[in-house]
């Protein structure tokens, strides 16, 4: 389990720190604690699972990736046959039921969009069911992620 | 993207070494400067190309089992202003404009809320639904029921699109 003190970190790693020579240092003073236990606190939530990354975010999109959420209206008689065949895709990732009419959501990740658009016929062929494409337009910023 | 670019992004790809000078340890490994190194890292956080030094946080680990993908049709006018003060309420993990697609689709603002509990979610939402900037705007919730795949991902990036990373 967290302590109040792993929380505090968590919460300040989430908003992001500064690049700089001693950055394990400098977040620490944020919330008074000294660089070796930042070190030893980060380390431990990465071996047990709490975290899964700490270092740079990058927003894949600038590095060349091409990405989309998507959306199916899936007759519940068929959910799991399509979900077979859609999660049988390289390209999909994050595969989610949901409670709505369109009621499959997935994100479609590739090299370029021109890949996005063949994965997107793909998959209607496949199934021969419609796929909505609903690629972002605009992504606002995001405070603090989560209060732990 | 140039070549020292690109093989300082490979080299930070796996996350930063847990040092007190990680930057002088990647440089080391790709024949850098500790100060070339964090120079190209600050020029990329200017860039975009890195969005923030920060942790990709398990949701479900810390018990933030719930989320909703909840969307709102917000006037064109409106959806820059609106999207920026959702982007910064409690909860809300994600904020995105997306097209509409209609008439099957008539959202194009998008946030995700995660909590601890459905409860917890839906009061959340219940508080959003309240607040000025919100009043009044169709909207539709959309709980999550089973997630399928999670795929980890070519790059560290902490969401592609909005299916979120663990719930």
């Amino acid at each position: 389990m967290l302590d109040a003190t792993d929380r505090a970190l968590v919460n300040l790693l989430q908003d992001g720190i500064a690049v700089c020579e001693r950055p394990f240092a400098d977040a620490g003073a944020e919330i008074g604690l000294d660089e070796e236990e930042v070190i030893a606190r980060v380390r431990a939530m990465l071996d047990c699972g709490v975290l899964t990354r700490f270092g740079p975010m990058f927003d894949a999109e600038r590095l060349g990736g091409a990405f989309t959420l998507c959306a199916m209206r899936v007759p519940r008689e068929r959910f799991e046959e399509i979900t077979h065949i859609v999660n049988a895709f390289d390209e999909v990732a994050h595969n989610y039921e949901r409670e709505y009419e369109l009621n499959m959501w997935f994100v479609i990740g590739a090299e370029s969009h021109e890949h996005v658009t063949e994965t997107i016929d793909a998959i209607e062929l496949a199934t021969g069911l419609d796929v909505v494409n609903l690629p972002k337009l605009e992504e606002f910023y995001v405070g603090l992620k989560l209060e732990v | 993207m140039n070549h020292p670019n690109q093989v300082l992004i490979g080299a930070v790809q796996e996350g930063l070494p847990l040092t007190p000078r990680p930057y002088l340890e990647i440089g080391q490994r790709i024949g850098m400067s500790e100060a070339e190194t964090i120079r190209l890292i600050d020029d990329h956080l200017r860039d975009g190309v890195i969005k923030r030094i920060g942790v990709i946080v398990r949701h479900h680990e810390l018990g933030f089992c719930e989320n909703a993908m909840v969307v709102w049709d917000v006037p064109d006018a409106r959806v820059d202003q609106v999207g920026e003060w959702l982007g910064d309420q409690p909860g809300v993990t994600l904020c995105y404009r997306r097209p509409r697609r209609p008439p099957h689709w008539p959202y194009n603002l998008f946030c995700m809320i995660h909590g601890r509990s459905r409860d917890a979610v839906s009061h959340r939402i219940h508080a959003l639904k309240q607040a000025p900037a919100l009043a009044g705007i169709p909207h539709a919730v959309l709980f999550s029921r089973r997630r399928f795949k999670q795929r980890g991902a070519r790059y560290a990036f902490d969401d592609a699109e909005g299916g979120n990373s663990d719930a």
